[in-house]
C-alpha cells in the first residue's frame, strides 16, 4: 500500500491531506502514479504534471517523475519550498 | 569556496571531542514551535567544541511586509505567519544540508532551528549557528546552510493580511542563491 501525503497550498487545492492507495496495475513510477490521479480523479489534479509547480519525494527524498515505485512506499506531493 | 580540507579534522583531534561531535549530531536539528534564546545557542556552540575561533549567528524574523517595497501598503501588512512542514522529511533534509556543509567546511559545532506553526511580525522564525576554527569556515557554512534551507526544507509559508490568507511562493532569487554553491 502506498501512503500519499499532500502539503501546503496543493492539500487545499485537492482536498486531501494523506490517503493509502494500492498502486494500481501496470504502474511502475511517479509519472504513472500521476497519470492515474489525473484520470481518476477531477481537473484540478492536473496540477500535478507540473514539475515547476510541485515536486514530488518518496520515502521522504525528493525524486524526479521516472522514479521507480514498489508500492510500499511514502509518497507526497508538495509546491516549492519557502522556509527560512 | 574553500573546498579544501577534509571536515572536521578539527574536532576530531581528541577522542572525548569525537565522543562530544556524536553527542550533538543528534540535537543539531530542531523543528520546534516554541522561541529560542539566541545567546543561550550561542553560549551551547562555544560549549560543544573545543579551540573556536569563530562562531557566526544568523536569524530569520518574520517581516511585517512580505513584500520589502510593499511598506507603504497597509493591505499588505502581514498580521500572521503559517508555517507548515512535512515531520520527518524535514529533520532529514535539514541533517542532510547540515551535512554537506560539514563536508565542505571545518564546523567545530552548529545548530539549526526552525519553528513551525503561527508566527507574528517580528518573531524569530529561523537560527542558523556554526562554530568554527576560522571565520571564513563559519561565515561560508552558515549562508550555505541557510541558503539550502530556503529551497531544500520541506517548509511552507501561509501569510494573513487584512485581504485575506495566501500561501507565499518561492523565490526565483532564493533558488539562485542555493544554486551558486553548485552542490
Amino acid at each position: 500500500m502506498l501512503t500519499i501525503n499532500y502539503f501546503a497550498s496543493l492539500r487545499e487545492t485537492l482536498g486531501f491531506a494523506s490517503e493509502d492507495l494500492q498502486l494500481p496495475a501496470g504502474i511502475s513510477d511517479v509519472r504513472g502514479l500521476i497519470t492515474h490521479l489525473i484520470i481518476d480523479r477531477s481537473a484540478d489534479w492536473l496540477v500535478l504534471q507540473d514539475q515547476a509547480q510541485v515536486l514530488v519525494a518518496v520515502d521522504q527524498t525528493i525524486v524526479d517523475r521516472s522514479h521507480v515505485l514498489q508500492g510500499h512506499e511514502e509518497v507526497a506531493f508538495f509546491p516549492p519550498m519557502t522556509g527560512g | 569556496m574553500g573546498e579544501q580540507a577534509p571536515a572536521a579534522t578539527t574536532a576530531q583531534t581528541s577522542s572525548a571531542q569525537t565522543t562530544t561531535a556524536q553527542t550533538i549530531s543528534d540535537q543539531t536539528i530542531s523543528v520546534q514551535t516554541k522561541d529560542f534564546d539566541v545567546g543561550a545557542e550561542y553560549a551551547e556552540l562555544r560549549r560543544l567544541a573545543a579551540n573556536v575561533g569563530a562562531v557566526t549567528t544568523f536569524t530569520g524574523l518574520v517581516r511585517e511586509f512580505y513584500h520589502a517595497d510593499a511598506s507603504d501598503d497597509s493591505e499588505n501588512k502581514v498580521l500572521c505567519l503559517y508555517l507548515e512542514h512535512y515531520p520527518g522529511m524535514t529533520e532529514k533534509a535539514l541533517q542532510d544540508i547540515v551535512n554537506k556543509a560539514r563536508d565542505r567546511w571545518q564546523i567545530l559545532s552548529c545548530k539549526v532551528i526552525h519553528r513551525v506553526g503561527e508566527l507574528y511580525a517580528g518573531d524569530q522564525i529561523v537560527f542558523v549557528g556554526v562554530a568554527s576554527a576560522h571565520r571564513g569556515d563559519a561565515f561560508a557554512a552558515a549562508e550555505f546552510i541557510m541558503d539550502y534551507l530556503k529551497t531544500q526544507a520541506p517548509f511552507w509559508k501561509k501569510q494573513r493580511t487584512s485581504t485575506g490568507a495566501d500561501w507565499i511562493e518561492s523565490r526565483d532569487s532564493d533558488k539562485e542563491a542555493a544554486s551558486r554553491w553548485q552542490v
